[in-house]
């Protein structure tokens, strides 16, 4: 027997294989969220030398994470799209870009939080956060070019090049960034060397990464749909289906 | 090659478009001092950093024409058609925009290094960055260019995708300067300005190519 690997990559067959697993992914999203909460906010002890204040890292390290692996994925996809001219990876890539910008507008914002009463600082210029900020920018660019180009396939292979010129500069900005931090020797804070943690600690940590893991798969499908409603509103199968659903 | 000529012969029948990103540079620089106040040693540790900002606008800012006047009469489509390679005609182009926009600001540079009071030695290290490092910002700039070809706002989203990937170029081309004043070696910053000239010159004219197509289509 053998196995059709490409019968998903239509985006007709993945529009119904997409409906039926959001559901599963969103409610795994929900009961890991509600977990990883209860376990950070109530198990979890406090932390000798942050006290309370500590626990914003069960949001904030998720968000951190999401948002760097976010872009590997979607330049990943663009580029699967770009060479093999499929249709749905590079909308799928499309569907990730906002997602993977708001984690990293959550990590920036929450480390703000975390450092004010952490250095005394909302902001201190040191690598990572300039690196993340800069990652942000890279989302930004990518999703303003795509909202320029009115024609769509045009706005997906745009939109990879940009995701791949990104993927090539991000060590190199990071790595810039990173001794340009210390060169200048500013800021006499360092996030580098974080106090082993609690077990319990790590554990609410990691039920709440899988849980942005769960959000994120659940929302990028959900818009992977909308996106393909939008640009295959000419063919036949989803006239049919606006038929199907109107009539239900 | 023939383009760099073709591209040269263009700016300089069009002085106006070169003198307007050259007398922008030269604007920019002379706003500090007057928004900051003219403290000589304020002015010398802001200077590299001053000098570079300036130079990676005043280069974004004329990025448009590198490729828009082609595209609207014609030209680049017999380009894309012609036997030659893409991405040679493409460094061709990169090279004559280095020579038009990014030379006259490493001529200008020495010069407004002497309003602030820059010792001669860091002149001649932030003319020498400058000479690496602003092929890079052409180099880099020319996918930009190429992937807003024709689109509405081009100029504005040009800044918003090129200005994250000209940081490292701004962070050793500044660097370096303010190694050579704080009486550190500058040869490293130099040597990853060289670098990121040769990775560039390689791949930056193959995505442009690969953009234009796209653009082109």
């Amino acid at each position: 027997m053998t196995i059709n690997w490409f019968k998903y990559s239509s985006p007709a067959s993945f529009y119904s294989l997409a409906g039926k697993m959001i559901p599963i992914f969103a409610f795994a999203s929900a009961a890991l969220l509600v977990a990883g909460l209860y376990v950070g906010f109530f198990v979890a002890p406090t932390d000798f030398q942050q006290g309370e204040a500590y626990r914003i890292i069960f949001i904030h390290v998720p968000a951190a994470w999401m948002s760097m692996f976010l872009y590997v994925v979607m330049a990943f996809w663009a580029g699967i799209g770009l060479a093999f001219n499929t249709r749905l990876s590079s909308m799928f890539a499309t569907a990730i870009a906002p997602t993977g910008a708001m984690f990293t507008f959550i990590a920036l914002w929450t480390g703000a939080l975390w450092g004010k009463p952490m250095w005394g600082t909302w902001w201190v210029w040191d690598a990572r956060l300039t690196s993340e900020l800069i990652l942000l920018f890279l989302y930004i660019g990518f999703m303003s070019l795509q909202a320029a180009i009115d024609d769509p396939r045009r706005a997906d292979k745009a939109g990879a090049i940009i995701a791949l010129v990104g993927v090539v500069n991000i060590p190199i900005i990071y790595f810039s960034v990173q001794w340009w931090n210390t060169l200048h020797q500013g800021a006499s804070v360092s996030i580098n060397q974080a106090p082993s943690m609690a077990s319990t600690m790590l554990l609410g940590m990691l039920i709440m990464v899988f849980a942005s893991w769960m959000y994120s798969i659940a929302v990028i499908l959900k818009r992977t749909r909308v996106i393909i409603i939008e640009r295959e509103s000419h063919t036949a199968w989803v006239t049919e289906l606006q038929k199907k659903e109107f009539i239900r | 090659m023939g383009i760099i000529k073709r591209d040269l012969l263009l700016a300089i029948r069009r002085q106006s478009d070169v003198l307007t990103t050259l007398f922008f540079f030269i604007i920019v620089v002379s706003l500090f001092p007057l928004s900051v106040g003219p403290e000589m040693n304020m002015l010398r540790a802001m200077a590299p950093g001053v000098v570079w900002v300036a130079a990676l606008l005043a280069s974004m800012l004329s990025l448009n024409r590198m490729f828009s006047n082609d595209y609207s009469d014609g030209t680049l489509e017999q380009m894309l058609l012609s036997p030659q390679s893409l991405s040679l005609l493409v460094l061709g182009k990169a090279f004559a925009h280095w020579l038009v926009t990014g030379i006259p600001l490493v001529i200008m540079a020495p010069i407004l290094g002497i309003q602030y009071d820059l010792p001669s030695e860091a002149l001649l290290v932030l003319t020498i960055t400058l000479l690496l490092g602003t092929p890079v910002l052409s180099l880099i700039g020319a996918i930009g260019a190429a992937l807003t070809l024709g689109l509405r706002g081009g100029s504005v989203l040009v800044s918003l995708l090129v200005l994250p990937l000209y940081i490292p170029v701004l962070i050793f081309g500044a660097g370096a300067v303010e190694a050579n004043m704080a009486g550190i070696g500058f040869e490293a910053h130099l040597s990853l300005l060289g670098a990121f000239l040769l990775v560039s010159l390689v791949l930056a004219p193959w995505a442009t190519a690969s953009s234009l197509r796209v653009s082109l289509e």
